[in-house]
C-alpha cells in the first residue's frame, strides 16, 4: 500500500467527483397533461401531508371505497413539506402523489415545476367553495389551479389566562415589553408578513400595500421592527408541539400561534386562550398534484373526496381548522354543537378580506408595477439576519 | 518459482479444479489478493466520502435561480462573499457561535472526562470499574432525542432545577432557550465520547512511569503535570475531535433548547435548502465545518493523538 502516493488518491478523488458531477444534473420531464376523466384507482396513493390530515377517522372510508392504499409522510414544517417534494430530482421524485402544501410554501412549489394543474371540474364540491378559496392567489396562478384548496386557519394569539390579565386585545402586545421573556413567535420567514400588517395599521407611511409585497425599505423597516422584538421573547418556536410544551411548563404566556395549538392545550386543561385580532394573516392549505404523480387517479378521487361537506366537517374538528367547503357547516354542527360558528364558517364575505392568507413573496409586485418587491430568498435571509 | 500444473489437473473433479487454479493464479500473485480485497472498501469510501465532499465544494460555487430555485451551473464566489460579508455579519456571527460553543463544549467535557477516566484507570476497583463503563455508556441507549427533551423539561421554568434551587432556598436559574442550556446539553450528551479514549490512554501509562517519578523526588502534583497528563493528551485530542466535531455539525439541540439567537451552522444549512432549495449557499456554508475540522485534525495529528488510537 506504500506504493500508493497521494497523487494517486489525488487522481483517484478527482476521477470520483468528474464522474459524480454530472448525476446531479436534474432532468424533469414536462409531466402528464390534465386528466379529463378520473379513471379506476392504481391502488396507492402516497401523500406528504400535515400530521392528521389522512386521519383515519375519515380516510379508512376513502381506502375502502377506492382500494386506493394510503401511505403517509408526516412533515412538520412547510419547509419539510418542500425539501421532501424536491427529492429525487423534484416534482414527488415519482414517488409522492400529492402534498397538503400552505400558503408559505406553495408557489415555490409551483414556480420550483414540481406541481402539475389540476382539472376543477373534476371535483365536484368546488363550486361550493367560499369564493375566496376558488383560485386563491396562493395556488392558482394566471388562471390556472395548482390544487384544490382543502381548509384555513388564521394566526391566532394565544395566551394563559392564569398570567396574563387584562386579556390581550390585538397584536401590539407581542411587540411591547409588558411581558417580556414570555412571549413565543413561530421560527417561520413568513412571519415577517405579520410585522408587516402590523406596520400597516400602525405606520402608514411606510406605504405597505400588501404585507406579502415589500419593496426593500418596507421589509428594512419590518427587519428592524423584528430586531426590536427579538430581546421580548423566549423563543421562537418550531414546531407546533414546541409551542405546546412552552405554554404547558409555564416558560412562555403569550405569543403567536394557530387553533391547533389552543385546541390541545386546552384538552390537556392548561389555562389558555386565543383571540383572533383583526386583521391578521392565516393559512390556507392546498392539495397539489405532484408533476411525478405515480397514482394520479387516486390522487384525484383523494380531492375529490376530501372536498365533500361530510369529510371537510371531520377533518375540521380532528385538526381544529375551518372548511372551504360551507357545506360542511350543518355537519360541522352535528359533530359538534355550534362548531360551525365556533370556526368562523359562518362569516360574511367580508370578514375575509381582513385575513391576508399567506402566500411565497415573489419579486413581481401585484400592487404596482416592477419586479422589486423582495423575493423569499431576501425574506429568508432577512429572517436569518433577524434570529441567528 | 512455478508449479507443477500437471498435478493439479489430475487432483480431482472440475469444479474443484477451477477453485485450485484461481487461488494458484492469487497465490502467485499476492498483490491481486490484496486488491480484490481492499477494492470494494476503498471504493466506497472514495466514492460516498471523498465524492460527496468533492461534489459538495464544487457546488458551493454555483448559484441559483431566484424564481424557479433550479441549480445554476455558473462558477461565482457570491456564496462565499455573502458569508464572509462584514457589512452583514449574520453568518459570521452564526459561524462564531457554533465553533466557539464546540469549543466551550470540548473543554468542558475535557475537564469533566479526566478525573473520571483517570479514577476508572487507576483508583477504581475491577468491580467499580465495571459499574462505571455501564454509568458512562447507560444514556447512549436511550435516543439522543428523547435525552434533549429530558434536558427541556430539566431547565423549563417550572422544571426539575428550578424546583430542587427552591427546595434549598435558592432563587429561580433563567436556563430554559439560550445559549447556557446548549452548552449544558451538549456537554451532557457527547461526555461518554471524551470519558472513553481518555480512559484509555490513562490507563496504557505504566505504572512504573509513576513510581519512576515518585523515586526522583516528584509529589503527586508534578507527576501528574509532567508525567500523566503529557502521556494523557493524545486521547483527549482524540476525544475532543469526537466532541467537537459532533457540537459543530449539530442542528437539533439549537432548535429544541436553543433560545432566540441560538442558530448554528447546521440550522441555516438545513433552512436554506429546506426553504430555498439553495443548495450551493447551504454547500458554501457547510464547507466551514470542513474547514474548521481539517485545521483541527492536522494540530491534533501534530500533537499525537492519533497514535494513541
Amino acid at each position: 500500500m506504500r506504493r500508493i502516493r497521494r497523487i494517486h488518491l489525488l487522481a483517484a478523488a478527482v476521477l470520483v467527483a468528474a464522474l459524480s458531477v454530472p448525476t446531479i444534473a436534474i432532468s424533469r420531464s414536462d409531466g402528464s397533461s390534465m386528466l379529463t376523466k378520473i379513471g379506476k384507482g392504481e391502488g396507492s396513493l402516497n401523500l406528504i401531508e400535515w400530521p392528521y390530515y389522512s386521519d383515519k377517522s375519515f380516510a379508512t372510508a376513502f381506502v375502502k371505497q377506492t382500494g386506493c392504499v394510503i401511505h403517509r409522510k408526516d412533515a412538520g414544517t412547510s419547509n419539510e413539506m418542500v425539501a421532501l417534494m424536491r427529492q429525487g430530482g423534484g416534482g414527488g421524485g415519482g414517488q409522492y402523489d400529492l402534498v397538503s402544501a400552505s400558503g408559505d410554501a406553495s408557489l415555490r412549489l409551483v414556480y420550483g415545476g414540481d406541481i402539475q394543474p389540476v382539472n376543477v371540474k373534476l371535483i365536484p364540491s368546488w363550486n361550493s367553495f367560499l369564493p375566496a378559496f376558488k383560485s386563491p392567489e396562493h395556488n392558482t396562478v394566471k388562471g390556472v389551479h395548482y390544487g384544490v384548496s382543502v381548509q384555513w386557519g388564521p394566526n391566532t394569539l394565544i395566551y394563559n389566562t392564569a398570567k396574563v390579565t387584562p386579556a390581550p386585545k390585538g397584536w401590539n402586545d407581542i411587540y411591547s415589553a409588558k411581558y417580556k421573556g414570555k412571549l413565543t413567535v413561530p421560527n417561520n420567514p413568513i412571519q415577517i408578513a405579520d410585522a408587516a400588517l402590523y406596520l400597516q395599521q400602525t405606520k402608514p407611511g411606510l406605504g405597505i400595500k400588501d404585507p406579502y409585497e415589500l419593496t426593500k425599505d418596507q421589509l428594512a423597516a419590518v427587519v428592524s421592527l423584528l430586531k426590536q422584538q427579538k430581546p421580548l421573547l423566549k423563543r421562537y418556536w418550531n414546531y407546533a408541539t414546541d409551542e405546546i410544551t412552552s405554554f404547558k411548563n409555564g416558560d412562555v404566556w403569550m405569543g403567536a400561534g394557530w387553533p391547533y395549538q389552543t385546541l390541545q392545550l386546552q384538552a390537556a386543561k392548561a389555562p389558555v386562550k386565543e383571540i383572533v385580532p383583526l386583521p391578521t394573516t392565516g393559512w390556507a392549505d392546498t392539495w397539489m398534484l405532484a408533476k411525478q404523480a405515480p397514482h394520479p387517479n387516486c390522487a384525484y378521487l383523494w380531492m375529490k373526496y376530501v372536498t365533500t361537506p361530510a369529510v371537510e366537517a371531520k377533518q375540521a374538528l380532528v385538526f381544529g381548522e375551518t372548511p372551504v367547503n360551507p357545506k360542511a357547516c350543518p355537519y360541522m354542527n352535528k359533530l359538534q354543537k355550534s362548531s360551525c360558528a365556533q370556526y368562523h364558517l359562518n362569516e360574511p364575505a367580508s370578514y375575509y378580506s381582513k385575513i391576508k392568507f399567506w402566500k411565497t413573496p415573489v419579486a413581481q409586485c401585484g400592487w404596482k408595477s416592477g419586479n422589486d418587491c423582495m423575493d423569499y430568498n431576501a425574506w429568508q435571509r432577512a429572517w436569518t439576519q433577524v434570529t441567528g | 518459482m512455478s508449479v507443477d500444473t500437471r498435478a493439479l489437473d489430475q487432483a480431482g473433479p472440475p469444479g474443484r479444479r477451477a477453485r485450485l487454479r484461481v487461488s494458484t493464479v492469487f497465490w502467485r500473485r499476492p498483490w491481486l489478493k490484496a486488491l480484490s480485497l481492499l477494492t470494494p472498501p476503498v471504493a466506497a469510501f472514495a466514492i460516498v466520502y471523498v465524492g460527496a465532499l468533492a461534489v459538495l465544494l464544487i457546488s458551493s460555487f454555483w448559484g441559483v435561480d431566484a424564481f424557479t430555485g433550479k441549480l445554476v451551473r455558473h462558477w461565482t464566489l457570491d456564496n462565499f462573499r455573502q458569508i464572509f460579508s462584514f457589512s452583514d455579519p449574520t453568518y459570521l456571527r452564526i459561524a462564531g457561535r457554533t465553533i466557539g460553543i464546540a469549543a466551550a463544549v470540548t473543554i468542558t467535557d475535557a475537564l469533566l472526562a479526566f478525573p473520571l477516566g483517570y479514577f476508572m484507570a487507576r483508583v477504581a476497583s475491577p468491580r467499580v470499574r465495571g459499574a462505571l463503563f455501564v454509568g458512562v455508556v447507560l444514556p447512549l441507549w436511550s435516543s439522543y432525542l428523547v435525552r434533549i427533551y429530558a434536558w427541556q423539561t430539566i431547565l423549563s421554568g417550572g422544571g426539575v432545577l428550578n424546583w430542587s434551587l427552591h427546595g434549598i432556598g435558592l432563587p429561580s436559574a433563567h436556563l430554559a432557550y439560550t445559549n447556557w442550556a446548549m452548552w449544558i446539553v451538549f456537554s451532557y450528551i457527547w461526555l461518554p465520547f471524551m470519558v472513553y479514549p481518555v480512559y484509555a490512554s490513562l490507563e496504557r501509562i505504566p505504572e512504573s512511569y509513576v513510581e519512576a517519578s515518585s523515586d526522583l523526588g516528584a509529589r503527586g502534583w508534578r507527576t501528574l503535570r509532567s508525567v500523566t497528563l503529557p502521556l494523557a493528551l493524545p486521547g483527549v485530542i482524540a476525544g475532543s475531535i469526537f466532541t467537537f466535531s459532533l457540537t459543530l455539525g449539530d442542528y437539533i439541540t439549537p432548535l429544541l433548547v436553543g433560545g432566540t439567537g441560538s442558530s448554528f451552522i447546521g440550522n441555516v444549512v438545513y433552512e436554506n435548502i429546506g426553504i430555498n432549495a439553495n443548495v450551493p449557499f447551504a454547500a458554501a456554508l457547510a464547507s466551514i465545518p470542513v474547514m474548521v475540522m481539517a485545521v483541527y485534525l492536522v494540530v491534533a495529528r501534530r500533537l499525537g493523538a492519533f497514535d494513541a488510537l
